[in-house]
């Protein structure tokens, strides 16, 4: 009676909703299915998405710049490339007291090569000024204040001023500088009160007292100590700068640390294809610098050749390999297999050893007498070498899901088309054939995939023309250190798979993709 | 002349197959099938009734001897060209075609034109009342709808021969047994010759002209399924169709087509001599259970039985006894108001006709 008057929500016996009691039932299942997925999860986490997404994040990370040089990115805020002038004194001040403290921690180099790639120059300029800073011409300042009231010399003395309740307000541009020079000392772990204070802080000091407006005193003997920095004689930054490197005169060099100032850039995707980011907003590189699009191409390219010459030997030795009984069949699988107990550099050098001009190949050619012998073929350190080999590497991953898909296509499928009257060509292309196609994308997808991120086998044989964008990635990881460079580049071939990857969804249907 | 060939449509001639160069898988078949005949091979798994069937479509070769079809050789000519429709096992529906392209592939090979083409694959459909099933794929259809399209399929080209390796194997009992009346009733119907091959004996007897026994790589008997089941030849035969019962003994006397048998427990029985050997050899004795004769029906060869179960099918009930020392010895009982009613555990009187009762050979195995 009760279960008729409510007929949309079906009881279960102990009076709850079905629906309800249906899910606390399954909530078990699913619990203990997903505490069987964890450490996998976990690792996978770890040790696989985790680093992936860092990279990644490289590629538009840009916080060294205003994290060496805070001041002087704030400073020049205000200064605009298209003037065609260097900027005024107060970004040199800046730039004094970033590029003292970035030597003082040996960081400016590697703000200098992070430059370096948007402007060559930028890494020498930085690493000689770097090495001057230290010995600028504001000593005279400091000497002028120890000439004034000797006990500027005690660092005590300076630790009293800073302990002064308005020393940060009266003072500021003096109170940042002490603030990061206590903190260099900590890091350096020496004693504040033992160590001279170097002359930055004595020209900030000498800034402050020039700019104060009313005066707090706040030592003894004050208004005669802010009334002798202002007789003071200046000294200006820009000249100790344009001493130190002419360089720092050229409007373009303060163009490029303004343009990389912000956390984030497009720098290096923008180079990654062969822009660049100028004065005048995003260009083309210079013909004779543009090598990434040409390495895409040539990537994708030869990942297609690769693939199609898989295909077209893979797909008669696995129909071969089906017509085969089982046990003859998995014998000659693991001849197929076999090539994976041996190391990839090993089977690598081989065809290294087989290819080369004084190689194998050529020795038999020219002992048979089809090439002469001042003409041996070059079938290594070019394209050639690269898709010979590397289709050799990659066949099994063809084989494999082929021959795996073309076993479960009955033989009676051909025999009933030959018995419907389909001649042997037929019979395989109109009934086959389309049946095997899915073992075909599976392997082609598969193929694909590793050889456009292949990198040992071009760099062995490929020379230099038959190098990867791998092979770039390679080195910029680990010989020029543009990491960012490196990432950008890896960023956009996941990004060309993916879009291979959808593209083949939306062709083929990943339905179709079958690995047995 | 005609006369004979249509009597010799399909001929073996002496034909042997081997796979590996040791064994026969097929020896020495002779056989000749008439045209419009509807011919089974039947057979356990491992008698050759496949690889005949294989041979004549032409997927495997004969190691010696001669197939003709039509008067013509066909050794060499390859199947394509045999013009031989095919009903396969599972029934290998092309599964990237609709049920139409399926039924119009063997057309357009053919390179029979487009409206001729459709006409024809309306008609095989309509056939096998699949009308609206043009479109559909394979995938789609029912165990029973794919076994319809599958003969549609062999039949949509007007072969005059449609082999069937066993086309009804995978269907249910039901289906399977109405299956068996629609092909038997299309081949009515269009005449053709089919080469039927089957391990199910009740389908073997419900739909053939003739039925070809295998075992072994042999013929064991060819006959219309009446005699088959009546007047089977050999101890083979009689085991393989239908039930029936055995009794091992010696020959004693052979008179004419009688014989004396002299049973292992001591007793005689006379018996029909079909294949028995001469006085002294051992014999295989064959008794129908719906031939036994119970209490006051037994006339001939009466014996005392011990009924040691009964099991009730409907129809009849199963009758388990103690004959002869034979404790596997069944007699039907008709579930007829007129027959004899028994009970376990009670001693009666069986019996049997000398004509039921054949004497046959003792196979080794």
């Amino acid at each position: 009676m009760q279960n008729e008057s409510t007929p949309e929500i079906p009881l279960a016996a102990d009076g709850r909703p079905l629906e309800q009691s249906l899910q606390r039932a399954l909530r078990a299942q699913k619990i203990r299915a997903f505490l069987l997925v964890v450490p996998l999860l976990v690792f996978v986490l770890i040790t696989f998405l985790a680093p992936i997404a860092d990279m990644l994040y490289r590629a538009v990370d840009n916080r060294i710049v205003s994290e060496t040089l805070p001041r002087t990115v704030e400073a020049l805020s205000d200064w605009e490339e298209s003037e065609n002038e260097p900027p005024e004194e107060d970004v040199f001040i800046a730039l004094y007291y970033d590029l003292f403290f970035a030597a003082e921690n040996k960081i400016h180099t590697r703000l200098g090569s992070r430059l370096n790639y948007q402007e060559t120059g930028m890494s020498s300029l930085f690493r000689r000024t770097g090495r001057r800073v230290d010995r600028f011409d504001t000593d005279e300042l400091t000497d002028a204040f120890i000439d004034f009231d000797p006990r500027w010399e005690d660092p005590t003395h300076w630790i009293t001023l800073s302990e002064h309740p308005e020393f940060a307000n009266q003072l500021p541009e003096t109170a940042g500088v002490w603030d990061d020079w206590t903190q260099l000392l900590i890091a350096e772990e020496d004693e504040l009160s033992e160590e001279e204070p170097e002359d930055l802080i004595y020209f900030a000091l000498y800034r402050d007292l020039n700019n104060i407006g009313q005066p707090v005193a706040l030592m003894d003997n004050w208004s005669e100590t802010v009334s002798a920095a202002q007789s003071f004689e200046p000294v200006s930054l820009r000249e100790q700068f344009a001493d130190a490197d002419e360089d720092w005169l050229l409007p373009s060099v303060w163009g490029t640390i303004k343009r990389f100032s912000p956390t984030i850039t497009d720098g290096y995707l923008l180079n990654a294809v062969d822009m660049q980011k100028t004065a005048d907003g995003i260009e083309a590189q210079p013909e004779s610098r543009q090598i990434y699009g040409l390495l895409f191409g040539r990537t994708l390219f030869m990942s297609l050749v690769i693939t199609i010459s898989s295909i077209l030997l893979a797909y008669p030795i696995s129909y071969f390999l089906t017509s085969l009984p089982m046990r003859k069949a998995n014998l000659l699988l693991i001849l197929v297999l076999l090539p994976f107990w041996t190391s990839l550099l090993v089977r690598t050098s081989a065809w290294k050893v087989l290819l080369q001009q004084q190689g194998v190949i050529n020795d038999l050619l020219v002992w048979v007498g089809l090439v002469d012998d001042a003409n041996r073929l070059v079938m290594m350190n070019n394209q050639t070498g690269t898709i010979i080999a590397m289709t050799h590497i990659l066949l099994p991953f063809m084989i494999l899901p082929m021959y795996s898909v073309m076993r479960t296509i009955p033989p009676s499928y051909v025999r009933a088309a030959k018995s419907l009257g389909a001649t042997n060509w037929t019979a395989f292309w109109r009934v086959y054939f389309p049946q095997s196609v899915p073992g075909i994308g599976a392997g082609s997808i598969l193929v694909f995939i590793m050889a456009i991120g292949y990198y040992i086998t071009p760099a062995i044989v490929g020379g230099t023309e038959g190098i990867f964008i791998s092979n770039r990635i390679a080195y910029h990881i680990s010989s020029s250190l543009n990491w960012g460079l490196a990432s950008a580049l890896g960023g956009i071939l996941l990004l060309a798979v993916v879009i291979l990857y959808w593209l083949y969804d939306k062709f083929v249907g990943i339905d179709n993709l079958k690995l047995g | 002349m005609s006369e004979a060939q249509d009597d010799q449509f399909v001929v073996f001639d002496s034909v042997q197959k081997s796979y590996d160069g040791r064994n026969l898988v097929v020896k020495n078949l002779n056989l000749d099938i008439a045209k419009g005949e509807f011919l089974t091979m039947l057979g356990p798994s491992g008698s050759g009734k496949t690889t005949c069937l294989m041979m004549l479509a032409g997927f495997e070769t004969a190691t010696h001897g001669e197939i003709k079809l039509g008067g013509q050789a066909i050794n060499n000519i390859p199947p394509y060209k045999r013009g031989i429709g095919m009903v396969f096992q599972n029934y290998a529906l092309f599964p990237h075609m609709t049920v139409g392209e399926n039924l119009a592939f063997p057309l357009e090979v053919r390179k029979i034109g487009k409206a001729d083409r459709e006409q024809k694959v309306k008609r095989a459909l309509s056939m096998v009342q699949m009308d609206d099933f043009m479109h559909r794929r394979p995938a789609q259809l029912s165990g029973g709808q794919q076994q319809r399209i599958a003969l549609a399929r062999a039949l949509v080209f007007e072969p005059e021969l449609v082999l069937m390796d066993e086309p009804l194997g995978a269907l249910d009992k039901q289906l399977r047994e109405h299956m068996q009346y629609e092909i038997k009733h299309l081949h009515e119907q269009l005449g053709i010759t089919v080469v039927y091959v089957t391990h199910d004996q009740s389908e073997a007897l419900t739909m053939s002209d003739r039925v070809a026994v295998f075992d072994d790589g042999i013929i064991q008997q060819l006959a219309t399924p009446e005699e088959l089941y009546e007047r089977p030849t050999n101890s083979f035969v009689a085991q393989f169709i239908g039930e029936n019962n055995r009794l091992m003994g010696t020959v004693s006397t052979i008179d004419g087509d009688q014989a004396v048998v002299k049973l292992d427990n001591g007793a005689e029985t006379s018996a029909l001599a079909v294949n028995c050997g001469a006085a002294g050899e051992r014999t295989l004795l064959s008794i129908r259970p719906e031939r036994v004769q119970l209490a006051h029906e037994a006339k001939q060869n009466v014996t005392q039985a011990k009924v040691l179960e009964l099991i009730y099918l409907g129809d009849h009930i199963r009758c388990r006894m103690d004959v002869h020392g034979d404790t596997n010895f069944i007699a039907k009982i008709p579930n007829a108001p007129e027959s004899h009613r028994v009970a376990v555990g009670e001693t009666i009187d069986v019996g049997w006709p000398a004509d039921d009762c054949r004497a046959l050979d003792v196979r080794s195995a």
